[in-house]
């Protein structure tokens, strides 16, 4: 699983930092950088899902690798 | 289906040979006359466009064959759009083609909409070009094309020419990139499969359709075969635009150009997003996609500015990624606030900083690159990142408080100011 | 159940208050150190689910109860009881909206940005009316001096923080805005 970020609909609410730590860092305007081009191990899929869930605008999405 | 044979393959200049030969524009009559009348085609004229190894002139060099078969796959009735914007302020050709052989590109746009089944097609130019009324001319010369054609005018903005913020603009009245997926192919103008291709590739296809993909590989390289319109500029004695095989070397292509006005210490290939390439690494390399790729640039729209050695790269650099910045659709939080910052990192450095400056601007340039929505925020990137490496030791100084004297030169580019007063609509 | 009916009210009308307030506060990107934003929106949640479930309560004492001879249509169809017929209606005008609210934030994210959008800013109208359908339906309580101070109360903390709300901006507003944007 991946996780995707629509850079326009991203408002720097930054939840989805707070719920991801481990995959998901803030630039030093408030913007996330994915990790490792957004892939989820099996082990964080449920915090993924929760960051989704969680982010204000959906900018955040969950999707299988192409 | 057959090719047209019994008008001779133009040798030399292809798009641009009307205006070698007569030095006139070419009305419809004098654009028979050199090159036959439309050819008929069908569906074929896509593996013909393949078979030819046509690559995408609007600055990504994709292929246009597998371009026009992704569309064909759409399922839904597509639409062709031609981008005719000349985005790039430093780049004239989609001006050059569209005043001296239009129907050129009339033509290539009519060709491919009939291959894709397409009952419409859209020529963008920017609002308030005074080529309008003269393209309005040219479509009123055309009567029983089977597909109908309109003029659209796009706000003349940077980014209102990149391939989403065209479809953008024909669907909502915004001239925005979007974020891709879909990309334009696939779902575009009234969600419907879209082509976008820029004018100079779809002139193209008009001699494809014309004389075969053997003789459209006549000229150029294997991997990129074909003539391309390049815009040279800057310290050189004849400006202008050219057309030149792909391969043609920088060298050439500045001598093409009158040669250098003055000494020389780089070059910018591809646009305002390119690269900065030392004079000494650039001279013999081939202008193809490949060749540019390999030294870390892009092709582009076939731009090419030399630079004189008096003017300062980094004042230079700074100049222009301030316009980029200023450009932004500011959509994306990288994009809006981090080219505004890496263009005040630059200034810094211009005016003689400090070399935490510089630390802070390349790790800048690490994060922005990739976070937005289109590829705007890398092109300034890019040409920063370049800077840093080809005026490596300019950089040095200014960054120990110790700017040259060059800042002041002024190089003869002209650098419009970004983003005041126009809107997006 | 009367009784029942009416504290329950008003527990509800305490609860979206509460709801309604951290809910501004969220959307001004209020946050702390220990009261990060996700746990602020968590706290949001409870307390608006919370407060639904005291509605429900209040809606169906109101219902079962005999005094005011309030049908369970009137819950959803409004001005058609016998009893406080506008006032009544309001409140039931509030809770359909809310419906729609609740249904469309559980949905998430799976629902329509703009839908969910439009729905939850009809909470800033579903808010006033309940406070206006809360002292229409019950005159009497709100002349007690502790139910009429607690409605006050309760308009001035959603004024305040209303207020600040409209006051806060945070760089990406100003700058998708065209406000101007700072780049250091």
């Amino acid at each position: 699983m991946r996780l995707r970020l629509n850079p326009i609909a991203c408002h720097a609410h930054g939840l989805c930092a707070e719920l991801l730590p481990e995959l998901v860092d803030l630039d030093e305007w408030g913007y996330p950088i994915l990790a490792d081009g957004g892939h989820v191990p099996s082990a964080l899929v449920d915090q993924a899902k929760a960051a989704v869930a969680a982010c204000p605008t959906l900018a955040l999405r969950l999707v299988k690798p192409a | 289906m057959t090719t047209v044979t019994s008008y001779a393959p133009p040798r030399g200049p292809r798009l641009l040979a009307g205006w070698a030969d007569t030095a006139r524009v070419a009305d419809l009559s004098a654009h028979v006359g050199r090159y036959g009348p439309l050819p008929p085609v069908d569906r074929a004229l896509i593996g013909m466009v393949d078979a030819a190894g046509l690559r995408g002139r609007g600055g990504a060099w994709f292929p246009t064959g597998r371009k026009l078969a992704a569309v064909a796959a759409g399922g839904r009735r597509p639409i062709v759009v031609a981008n005719g914007a000349d985005g790039e302020p430093a780049s004239d050709k989609d001006h050059a083609l569209l005043t001296v052989a239009p129907h050129l590109v009339l033509d290539g746009m009519v060709l491919a909409a009939t291959a894709l089944g397409a009952a419409d097609a859209i020529l963008c130019v920017h609002r308030g070009d005074p080529l309008a009324p003269a393209v309005h001319a040219a479509m009123r010369q055309r009567t029983g094309d089977p597909v109908a054609i309109r003029l659209v005018e796009l706000p003349a903005r940077y980014v209102a020419s990149e391939e989403s913020a065209l479809v953008n603009f024909l669907n909502t009245g915004e001239a925005r990139p979007t974020d891709t997926p879909p990309r334009p192919f696939e779902r575009g103008v009234r969600g419907r499969p879209t082509l976008v291709d820029n004018v100079e590739t779809l002139a193209n296809i008009a001699l494809i359709a014309r004389y075969g993909p053997d003789w459209f590989r006549a000229a150029g390289t294997v991997a990129a075969p074909g003539t391309m319109l390049a815009t040279v500029g800057g310290a050189v004695t004849a400006p202008g635009v050219r057309e030149l095989p792909l391969g043609t070397t920088v060298s050439v292509a500045l001598g093409a150009s009158g040669g250098v006005s003055e000494p020389v210490g780089a070059v910018l290939v591809g646009g305002f997003g390119g690269n900065w390439l030392a004079m000494s690494d650039a001279a013999e390399l081939p202008l193809t996609p490949e060749d540019l790729a390999a030294v870390g640039g892009s092709l582009g729209v076939g731009m090419l500015l030399a630079l004189p050695a008096r003017v300062c790269g980094v004042a230079e650099t700074t100049r222009i990624v301030r316009y980029l910045a200023g450009e932004s659709a500011m959509q994306c939080g990288p994009c809006m606030f981090g080219l505004s910052s890496i263009a005040r990192d630059l200034e810094m450095l211009m005016f003689g900083g400090r070399p935490d400056v510089l630390d802070r601007l390349r790790h800048r340039l690490g994060v922005v690159r990739g976070r937005g929505a289109c590829a705007h925020p890398d092109g300034a990137v890019r040409l920063a990142a370049s800077a840093l490496t080809v005026f490596a030791a300019d950089v040095h100084t200014h960054a120990m408080g110790r700017p040259c004297a060059g800042i002041r030169v002024a190089s003869g580019i002209r650098v419009p100011v970004g983003g005041i007063g126009l809107g997006w609509r | 159940m009367w009784y029942a009916s009416r504290a329950t009210g008003l527990v509800a009308l305490l609860l979206f208050t509460a709801s309604l307030v951290i809910g501004v506060l969220s959307g001004g990107r209020l946050a702390g150190t220990r009261w990060p934003r996700f746990a602020v929106a968590a706290v949001h949640r409870n307390v608006s689910l919370l407060a639904v479930v005291f509605l429900a309560v209040h809606v169906g004492t109101s219902i079962i109860d005999p005094f005011a001879g309030i049908g369970w249509l009137d819950a959803i169809l409004p001005f058609g009881s016998v009893y406080h017929p506008l006032w009544l209606g309001l409140g039931a005008v509030a809770s359909d909206l809310l419906v729609a609210v609740v249904i469309t934030s559980l949905l998430r994210p799976r629902v329509n940005l703009r839908l969910w959008q439009w729905a939850h800013w009809s909470s800033y109208a579903c808010w006033p009316l309940a406070v206006v359908h809360g002292i229409g339906v019950y005159p009497t309580d709100f002349r007690l001096g502790w139910v009429f101070a607690l409605n006050i109360a309760c308009v001035v903390v959603v004024i305040v923080a209303i207020g600040w709300r409209v006051g806060v901006s945070h760089p990406d507003t100003d700058a998708r805005a065209g406000r101007h944007v700072t780049g250091m």
